[in-house]
């Protein structure tokens, strides 16, 4: 990216994801919502459009594009279904990452290279009952036993829990030593003493998978620990930093996608005599909107470059992360009362924004984590 | 199987909107598209290769901005991708256009050429049938279907309005697509990084001027004149009389009689 404007690549893979979209995502996107699960039509579509693995590099099957180009899909799904997005988030920018940054050549050949390609999904266990914010509470153990560590205790909040083959785990090799107890461990669905509860009811997000994951003595191979015991923490710490920019682009998309609606309705509805995009109130708020979208774009953008670079870019994910999340809300909110008692009906895809708007300041760590990593680089 | 496919870069017609004063199209700011015919075109090609082997190479004839289509086309699993660009090459009508591709095409190897049956700009159907024609090879147009033969032969089922004919035709020849050819598969991300990483050559009026004639191209080159171009008047709202079936017809005898049209 030189300047703000879209290289040749990233502006035709724009396009792709644009259309990919419309034509195989928007026509199911509020049956999805409706029956809170997700088509495996889909998947394999995504799949077959090489979705999973876009920023890796082509050597292990992935697409070789950068970190912005993943923002533009995330913002250009999540436009149209927010559930997409955090389905090929959590797997491309959480899941994907340990294993791409801490794995062995082996491990990455064997576990990484069938994710990127997309014929096995993946998903991130980290949060538990007593773990959110403060994830050093981590209570699930993986004690040492010869060639295998045995898994005990249960996860919450797994998102693509119910559609994923592959899991990084989180769970402690050393219960004295807290969070620098903590180990990553790469974990198959079929292994025996897994149990996937089912699709947790929410308020949006609803076609994407997540369930809470229990785990009775699992015996994991040691040659599926990522990295070196006692470095998990380090490893989920680091995979979530990234995984901001997806979120961050996932809110811009929820936003900005909300506001493409608001646009075509307010040119079509008529009170008082003329279309309510004549009234001052519509165009000044839209304009309010989209320039904090916007904002938040560059942001994530900017967030994106830096990762792209190997720079520091955690805290520019926080930043980004914290600001679109929070105008995702606004926005949506905003466009439902543009929209007015049609808003609110389930007839309008607005009313489905503003509820899967709300976990991106949740998910990945809340606006409040945000605000404490942000405010950690300020030297206060 | 070597197999060329000719493509139109033209504007996405479902996004052009007119001029309510001036009645001509907006032009400005409409997103432009590889010609949908052209498109299935590409995926009957990618098809064929799949089961066949060989290559498919993507030939456009247009201005430099038209290299976006052929990245498209690379990034949809094309092989290669010339773009034929020249300032004398410009205003062409179909017949000089079929011209210049020829003359690009007579610089290729190949056992198969598709177009698309017609562009969504044009509506005239001729650049496929003159590219046969001016290379002399057979052609089949309104193509729903293609298959191979064992003897390397290709079998093209050719749809009409009411029928379709069923035609073996050895290659090499040219086929004309139809958008029911084939449903165009996506570009892939990693092929449109791979695109971008990839050379489009570009053969200008220099690189072909032994394949063609000078005086067959461009705007003077060009045999069709437009003596005019309107826009088609809206015809008034009809009158409907609602009477039995007998008075009905009187009605109209009358009228056709008072109008003297019979």
């Amino acid at each position: 990216m030189v300047g703000f404007e879209l290289t040749k690549t990233q502006q035709l893979c724009k396009e792709l994801f644009h259309n990919f979209a419309e034509n195989e995502i928007r026509p199911i996107a509020r049956d999805m919502d409706e029956k809170e699960e997700y088509p495996r039509e889909l998947l394999d579509k995504l799949q077959k459009a090489h979705m999973f693995g876009i920023p890796y590099p082509q050597e292990l099957g992935g697409a070789g594009a950068d970190v912005l180009t993943y923002t533009l899909a995330m913002e250009e799904l999540s436009k149209v279904d927010a559930s997409t997005g955090i389905t090929l988030s959590v797997h491309t920018s959480l899941c994907c990452p340990c294993i791409y940054e801490n794995g062995t050549d082996e491990q990455k050949e064997r576990f990484l290279r069938p994710l990127i390609s997309g014929e096995k999904i993946g998903a991130f266990s980290l949060t538990e009952p007593n773990a959110g914010t403060d994830a050093s509470g981590v209570q699930t153990t993986a004690d040492k036993d010869g060639d295998y560590y045995i898994l005990n205790g249960s996860k919450m909040f797994t998102t693509n829990a119910g559609i994923a083959d592959t899991f990084v785990v989180f769970a402690l090799t050393d219960k004295s030593k807290g969070p620098k107890g903590m180990s990553a461990f790469i974990v198959d669905r079929t292994m025996e003493g897994i149990t996937v509860g089912t699709n947790i009811p929410r308020m949006g997000i609803r076609a994407a998978s997540n369930c809470e994951v229990a785990f009775t003595n699992v015996k994991v191979p040691a040659d599926r620990l990522l990295g070196k015991e006692g470095g998990g923490y380090k490893i989920a710490m680091t995979a979530l930093g990234g995984g901001r920019i997806g979120i961050g682009a996932q809110a811009v998309g929820i936003a900005q996608g909300a506001i493409n609606e608001a646009i075509k309705y307010v040119k079509e509805r008529k009170q008082f005599g003329k279309n309510i995009s004549k009234f001052q109130n519509t165009q000044f708020k839209l304009a309010e909107m989209q320039t904090k979208v916007d904002a938040a774009r560059l942001m994530v953008w900017r967030a994106a470059v830096e990762k792209d670079k190997h720079g520091n870019y955690a805290p520019l994910a926080a930043m980004c992360k914290l600001f679109a999340s929070e105008t995702a809300n606004e926005v949506t909110r905003g466009c439902v009362q543009l929209f007015g008692g049609y808003g609110y009906s389930r007839e309008y895809p607005v009313e489905r924004a503003m509820r899967d708007a709300k976990i991106t300041e949740i998910y990945e760590g809340t606006s409040e984590a945000m605000k404490m990593i942000i405010s950690g680089t300020m030297k206060l | 199987m070597k197999i060329v496919v000719c493509i139109k870069q033209v504007p996405d017609t479902t996004e052009v909107k007119l001029d309510p004063k001036t009645n001509t199209l907006i032009r400005d700011g409409v997103p432009s598209i590889i010609n949908p015919d052209d498109k299935a075109g590409i995926e009957a090609a990618l098809t064929l290769k799949e089961q066949l082997g060989g290559t498919v190479t993507v030939v456009c004839m247009g201005p430099p901005q038209a290299d976006v289509a052929l990245r498209e086309a690379l990034a949809m699993g094309c092989d290669d991708a010339i773009l034929m660009s020249d300032r004398a090459f410009g205003g062409s009508d179909t017949y000089a256009t079929a011209h210049v591709i020829a003359a690009g095409l007579k610089t290729l190897d190949y056992d198969l050429i598709i177009t698309g049956r017609q562009a969504i700009d044009g509506d005239t159907a001729q650049v496929g049938p003159q590219i046969a024609e001016q290379l002399g090879i057979p052609q089949v147009s309104y193509a729903a279907e293609v298959k191979t033969a064992e003897d390397g032969a290709v079998v093209v089922k050719r749809q009409f309005e009411d029928r379709y004919q069923l035609l073996k035709v050895k290659t090499p020849c040219l086929i004309t697509a139809l958008s029911e050819l084939a449903q165009p598969r996506y570009m892939t991300v990693s092929g449109i990084v791979n695109a971008y990483n990839k050379e489009v050559k570009v053969l200008t009026f220099e690189d072909v001027k032994n394949n063609l004639n000078p005086d067959f191209i461009g705007l003077k080159g060009s045999p069709t004149n437009v003596k005019q171009s309107f826009t088609k008047q809206v015809k008034g709202a009809g009158t409907v009389i609602n009477v039995s079936a007998d008075e009905a017809v009187k009605t109209i005898m009358d009228k056709l009689i008072e109008k003297h049209i019979i």
